[in-house]
């Protein structure tokens, strides 16, 4: 079977956010990266579903020459082989934009499977999975919590807020990787080690102008310094007066 | 006036607040909307549309099995042929499910979690979150179609007016992937973000059976509050990962976040920061969570919960 988990290299998720001069992207010099959470469900899914069914992995991203750090500590913990869709203006790409290129490249390459996370950790647009499912003329199932799959189709649930939907589905399929589905592993030495012996190919992604255009960024104002009611229990009447009375929320 | 084509949810027929809201924004933003509806009960939630603001309202026929691949091609259809200048549906587990796929058949980019919608420059603007809240983007598309969702609890059901005329079409057949159950939830358990109370347990609640008193001063709240969790307590397998508040968790805005043992993260404070007011209870007077708190009380939440538990109970016998 061939597998492809889709990553995304983002701003580590306990990192300010600074917006640069331009006001239009953000401030990058001292940002700090790792895999989008989410993708890293999606490498663990790929690997566990080649330990039980065979094939082999693919980690494919879209991103910066240094994302092979990223590709790499994937790779590390299970996966056969690496692809960088290199470009350096990969920040200015929208879903669109990196949808269709991803689209391209899983096509050539050809799958059964597409593991991508729910969502980015950066632009929060959860929509790169299902777009690339639907260029390529895919199934599709989002946030996915529990997977079943044979070797030709699969069930998958996914939380709604009014539970949980089973939904069925043939290969080729795209499966986006929500919270719950599995445990990620931490690579190990031995696989650190084999990783760096993996093939990590880069090549150039299909160019496609982003549709999304950003007048302006900035950074929401900060709360109102608040204030201590007091200490204790015996600040509960206090608190419960604020409540009615400043905030009129009770 | 620029038409728009909108996935409206409902379940049973009864529509959802958050479709309505997509509604109130579309209307807001000056669009000539058409309200396209399926499912079964789509008749009487199509006859609740019609009396909505809507202009036109379209009830997909032979969709009762969902399928998220045949309704969002189903829905570019409908935005091909009417002409329509944009694609809008609420941002819940379902419209996050099919808007994008809908993009992709429009070859448009999307804006997923809108929280504004203006048209009075001429063209769609818009605002959304970026780094769960950290910045906030203002956005133009440039594609064919303006395609986003709209983001729960920010923006305004429409008022209502009108009799829109109800027309039929039937569904394609084409599914690659189908719905074959739903299984719903514990009754009353309401969602983080849906809840107009969330009171949220971080590591200091100790031990996951000491959450009894979080879901205490949950329920005093009289079925309005939800209990929600750190990522730390998740992690640690006490608490379910819906119930994750935080930046890879579940953003939220009620209109008040008791936060219970929880220093506060940056990725935690990140997924409050839109909440209208913050209490914080810690034992740790330098507790980042103070700074974003309106009101804190420094003190054991062993003692000061069944307390508030208490008063909070009060409160609502009196209301």
């Amino acid at each position: 079977m061939k597998i492809i988990a889709c990553i995304k290299r983002v701003p580590a998720t306990d990192a300010q956010a600074k917006i640069d001069a331009s006001a239009t992207s953000l401030d990058t010099s001292s940002l700090q990266y790792m895999t989008s959470f989410y993708d890293e469900i999606a490498v663990e899914e790929a690997v566990k579903t080649k330990e039980s069914l065979g094939g082999e992995v693919t980690v494919l991203t879209l991103g910066p020459a240094a994302a092979s750090k990223e590709v790499r500590e994937c790779i590390a913990k299970g996966a056969d082989a690496g692809v960088i869709l290199t470009d350096d203006d990969w920040l200015s790409r929208d879903c669109r934009s990196t949808a269709k290129a991803l689209a391209e490249k899983i096509g050539e390459l050809g799958a059964d499977l597409v593991f991508c996370g729910k969502v980015a950790t950066d632009r929060d647009n959860a929509a790169v999975g299902p777009m690339l499912a639907t260029y390529l003329g895919w199934a599709c199932v989002t946030d996915a919590c529990e997977l079943e799959i044979d070797g030709t189709s699969g069930t998958a649930k996914r939380a709604t807020e009014a539970g949980l939907e089973s939904v069925s589905f043939s290969f080729p399929a795209v499966i986006t990787c929500d919270k719950g589905l599995n445990e990620p592993r931490y690579a190990g030495l031995k696989g650190i080690m084999a990783a760096k012996k993996k093939p990590l190919d880069e090549a150039a992604p299909l160019a496609a102008e982003s549709h999304a255009k950003v007048v302006s960024l900035e950074t929401p104002a900060p709360r109102p310094e608040g204030k201590i009611i007091g200490e204790g229990a015996a600040a509960v009447d206090d608190l419960i007066q604020a409540l009615r009375n400043e905030a009129k929320v009770l | 006036m620029s038409k728009a084509i909108l996935f409206i949810e409902h379940a049973g027929g009864e529509l959802r607040r958050a479709s309505l809201e997509c509604l109130g924004a579309a209307l807001s933003a000056g669009l000539d909307v058409t309200a396209v509806v399926m499912g079964p009960g789509a008749d009487a939630a199509s006859e609740g549309l019609s009396a909505s603001g809507a202009s036109a309202v379209c009830h997909l026929t032979g969709a009762d099995t969902w399928s998220p691949d045949r309704a969002a091609a189903d829905l570019a259809a409908l935005v091909k042929e009417s002409g329509a200048a944009a694609f809008l549906a609420a941002a819940t587990a379902t419209g996050k499910d099919i808007a994008p796929r809908i993009a992709a058949h429009l070859d448009s980019t999307l804006f997923s979690d809108i929280t504004t919608l203006d048209a009075s420059g001429g063209s769609l603007q818009t605002r959304r979150p970026w780094l769960a809240g950290k910045v906030i983007a203002t956005c133009e598309s440039a594609s064919e179609v303006f395609c986003a969702t709209t983001r729960p609890n920010a923006f305004t059901p429409p008022e209502g007016g009108g009799s829109a005329e109800v027309t039929e079409r039937a569904a394609s057949a084409d599914c690659k992937a189908t719905v074959t159950c739903t299984s719903a939830k514990e009754s009353g358990k309401l969602d983080v973000q849906e809840a107009s109370v969330v009171v949220s347990g971080g590591r200091g609640m100790q031990e996951e059976e000491h959450f009894a008193l979080i879901e205490g001063l949950a329920d005093a709240f009289g079925g309005t509050a939800a209990v929600g969790a750190s990522r730390a307590v998740v992690d640690a397998g006490w608490r379910p990962h819906s119930e994750q508040v935080g930046q890879t968790g579940k953003v939220v805005s009620p209109n008040l976040y008791i936060a219970v043992g929880i220093s506060g993260a940056i990725q935690h404070l990140a997924g409050i920061r839109t909440s209208k007011t913050i209490v914080a209870i810690n034992k740790d007077p330098d507790a980042p969570i103070f700074k974003v708190a309106d009101f804190g009380i420094v003190g054991d939440a062993f003692e000061v919960l069944p307390a508030l538990t208490e008063a909070v109970a009060k409160v609502q016998a009196e209301a």
